[in-house]
């Protein structure tokens, strides 16, 4: 383990907790990493091709977006990694100059292409474009995420289904903790990228705290939350969250992978989580469907052809300044412009959020912050999800 | 509303359109475009991104046939179209169609035309058609018209009807016109009609100039309608029954070398839907415009010499990776020769995407189908199409309109 702890010392990454919230788990810190600092609690958005879903990367900038994702497995398919190498890395080929997070395409591989074979080597699978076979090893994820080259790595792991039980899950646990070695060895740039490890265990405590145990033992940058969000019952769900954070050590940040719903960012901010990801609010908008403190507005039904009120009266992004939504309802029918202007109000929605949500840790009224968020986002106490009310209860913050 | 005329420059009009808008405060030069949109948008932009382009015309053109759909939420609204779609400050004029579209032919009868939205075929009578322009509230309108003639082989007696029957809307248009509280500022554009036919555009020339129009709205020269020579010569013989003072817009007419044919014909205004169907091919508009010869590409290509007449080269069809009706005046960039090409997509242009981006990476955004491809040609294309516009003028002002004519049409072959 001598020259693990070796590569971490050199770590491009510092975490400065900038306030505890002194009843929960929450906490808001600041995240430095190679192209600039990043406030956290932090929701990343995703730009799975190099390109974040028709918004420009001037457009992302000035909603004071620090970090987000691409997909090493899509990138790493079309245009290929060696073309992105030349382009100077994902920053250059897209031209952000800002943090970039890459996942290890594991789970594109699980998840999207039919016929993906797991074996201790790594994940074999037939490409979609060419109908190739192709491996995809620790060592070539970390190669391609190298050749990216995101300031955020995450090390290949086992992806389970988080509804399967058994035997598979544990073996799943295990090898991802032998991917994570591998990774690491892998690294070629441990100076500029790092490379976090991805907790797994399924929805077994014991096995997550296994899981824990071994991979805290590498001293790696940062942690990583995985194998939830795919389903499984919320009960389940914030219980797995609340025991990682748990045994994860303070000064190092912890991400939770593929969460991204208003009341799931809250909640988990609350259980200890510093960053989180999802694509549900860029997809959610080319659906006409626009993020607001209560809910949400389906702006292509038919009920806000004459709605002549911006998407929320109170939001500062350029979309809500500018447009109502009776007019993105009609521009729908006709052109894709109606989609880039939800994707911006519901990043902003999205960012914005987190931003009050650190406010108010950093004003030591978090807990003040999240009943009001649950009062603005039920219309009575009776209908909080009963998850949610005792996930926040078992950090000491009462909502019902 | 004014034209002023400085020049004419082998049949091109230098001009400046003045005291445009509500408070006259706009003016648009000419020959010079307006700006296209769907829905009171230019397609795939937001206004942030659309106002990244310099010199954006005064004129934002809107369409009956994306609008027709919305009226009862414009009458309710009440501000018109410019407060509903959130525009900057803007000349707003209303045509009957999106040329961008073809219109299915066979709905226009003595009464009626018919208009297509998302939800299909809108059939408008003129007081319909002129209650939409209320509520759409433009500066400038064009009148109703029976615009079907620009089939092939239309027969005499069609275009003398549609001629008779454009004429016909333009009077009850008129007459609900000085009625109208809304459209008390606004211009109303008379039609001319009358197919390939020189006696019928003649006709309906005379017989439009001698009614109370700001300007002249030059319809059936689409394209597909008929040959560039031909076109030429009804559109100058038509310009000659117009009176010099009163502007003269096109409909249909996009690729740059048909643009500066009509211009010499003697049109102001041209629509700007050609960038926009440059971008949903996937392609870049590449052409060169500029008459001080680039001292890289100087040596390597000779321009054509071409005919004053208005000889063009023939349009060599590029079709060989499966994009259609593609014009010699762009590149493809879904092409695979781009996907390491480094560069912009075109030296020295100014626009959004040229300063930030490579061909390559827009080449990755068309073949991956992301949304940004098309938000990024737009701006482009509609960079480009505008820098064209202005150079005309330029070449215009400067008596150079022949070296401007050898220089966008020498064909290009290949990069």
């Amino acid at each position: 383990m001598a020259s693990v702890k070796a590569v971490s010392s050199a770590a491009p990454l510092a975490l400065r907790i900038v306030a505890e919230c002194p009843v929960s788990k929450a906490r808001a810190c600041t995240l430095t990493l190679p192209h600039c600092a990043v406030n956290t609690p932090v929701f990343m958005p995703v730009g799975t091709q190099g390109t974040l879903k028709g918004i420009t990367v001037d457009q992302l900038e000035d909603l004071d977006c620090q970090i987000c994702l691409g997909n090493t497995y899509h990138l790493g398919m079309r245009p290929g990694p060696e073309l992105i190498e030349k382009a100077n890395g994902l920053h250059g080929f897209m031209k952000w100059n800002r943090n970039l997070l890459t996942d290890s395409g594991g789970f594109q591989m699980v998840s999207l292409v039919e016929l993906s074979e797991v074996t201790e080597q790594g994940v074999t699978f037939r490409s979609p474009y060419d109908g190739k076979e192709i491996l995809l090893t620790p060592e070539q994820s970390i190669g391609i995420q190298n050749s990216l080259g995101s300031d955020i790595m995450m090390q290949l792991d086992d992806v389970v289904s988080s509804t399967v039980r058994g035997p598979r899950v544990e073996e799943a646990m295990h090898r991802s903790v032998r991917w994570l070695d591998r990774c690491i060895t892998a690294n070629k740039n441990p100076d500029r990228q790092n490379l976090f490890a991805i907790i797994q265990g399924g929805l077994d405590a014991k096995l997550r705290k296994a899981c824990l145990d071994e991979m805290t033992k590498r001293d790696v940058p940062g942690f990583a939350i995985g194998g939830l969000s795919g389903g499984e019952e919320k009960d389940d769900f914030w219980k797995m969250v609340t025991l990682s954070t748990h045994h994860l050590p303070r000064e190092k940040p912890r991400y939770l992978m593929g969460v991204g719903y208003a009341l799931d960012l809250v909640v988990c901010v609350a259980l200890g989580c510093d960053m989180f990801d999802c694509v549900f609010p860029t997809r959610t908008a080319r659906f006409g469907s626009a993020l607001v403190p209560w809910g949400s507005l389906q702006l292509k039904q038919k009920q806000y052809a004459k709605d002549f009120q911006p998407i929320d009266p109170d939001c500062q992004c350029p979309t809500c300044k500018r447009h109502t939504r009776a007019y993105l309802h009609a521009l729908f029918k006709s052109d894709t412009a109606a989609m880039h202007h939800i994707t911006i109000h519901n990043i902003s929605y999205q960012l914005a959020l987190m931003r009050s949500v650190r406010q108010s840790i950093i004003d030591q009224r978090f807990p003040e912050f999240v009943k009001a968020f649950m009062k603005r986002m039920f219309p009575s106490s009776d209908q909080y999800p009963s998850w949610a009310v005792e996930a926040l209860q078992s950090v000491n913050i009462t909502v019902s | 509303m004014k034209l002023q005329l400085s020049r004419v420059v082998q049949g091109c009009r230098l001009g400046v359109l003045t005291g445009l808008g509500k408070s006259g405060q706009h003016s648009l030069e000419l020959p010079g475009c307006l700006l296209y949109t769907r829905c009171a948008t230019v397609p795939h932009l937001t206004q942030d991104t659309l106002h990244t382009l310099r010199d954006l015309p005064s004129v934002t053109q809107v369409s009956v046939d994306s609008l027709a759909e919305h009226q009862e939420v414009l009458e309710e609204f009440k501000e018109g179209v410019r407060n509903f779609a959130g525009l900057h400050d803007t000349v707003l004029f209303s045509s009957l169609h999106d040329s961008a579209n073809t219109s299915p032919a066979g709905h226009v009868t003595n009464k009626t035309v018919s208009v297509w939205g998302s939800g299909g075929r809108i059939e408008l009578t003129a007081d319909r058609f002129m209650a939409i322009q209320e509520a759409i509230q433009p500066d400038c309108y064009q009148s109703m018209a029976d615009g079907e003639t620009w089939q092939a082989n239309t027969s005499r007696k069609r275009v003398r009807k549609a001629v008779d029957r454009t004429l016909a809307h333009l009077d009850e248009c008129l007459v609900l016109h000085q009625k109208s509280q809304e459209l008390k500022q606004a211009e109303i554009f008379g039609v001319v009609e009358g197919g390939d036919i020189m006696e019928e555009r003649l006709r309906s020339a005379r017989e439009t100039a001698k009614r109370p129009v700001g300007g002249f709205v030059l319809d059936g020269f689409h394209s597909a309608a008929m040959d560039q020579d031909v076109r030429a010569q009804l559109i100058r013989a038509t310009s000659a029954e117009l009176p010099q003072e009163k502007p003269r817009l096109v409909l249909g007419i996009g690729r740059p070398d048909e643009v500066i044919s009509c211009a010499e014909a003697g049109v102001d205004l041209f629509e700007s839907f050609f960038p926009f169907q440059v971008t949903e091919r996937g392609c870049a508009l590449s052409f060169d415009y500029t008459i001080d010869p680039d001292p890289e590409t100087a040596g390597t290509s000779a321009p054509t010499v071409l005919e004053l007449n208005g000889e063009m080269p023939a349009v060599k069809k590029l079709n060989g990776n499966g994009v259609t009706n593609m014009t010699p005046f762009e590149m493809n960039l879904k092409d695979k020769r781009y996907q390491d090409d480094f560069r912009p997509l075109v030296e020295g242009c100014g626009c959004y995407c040229c300063k930030k981006h490579m061909r390559a990476y827009v080449h990755h955004l068309l073949v991956t189908n992301e949304l940004l491809g098309g938000v990024l040609l737009m701006l482009h294309n509609m960079a480009h199409y505008l820098g064209f516009f202005k150079a005309l003028r330029e070449a215009i002002a400067s008596e150079r309109l022949q070296d401007f004519k050898n220089r966008v049409l020498q064909c290009r072959e290949g990069d």
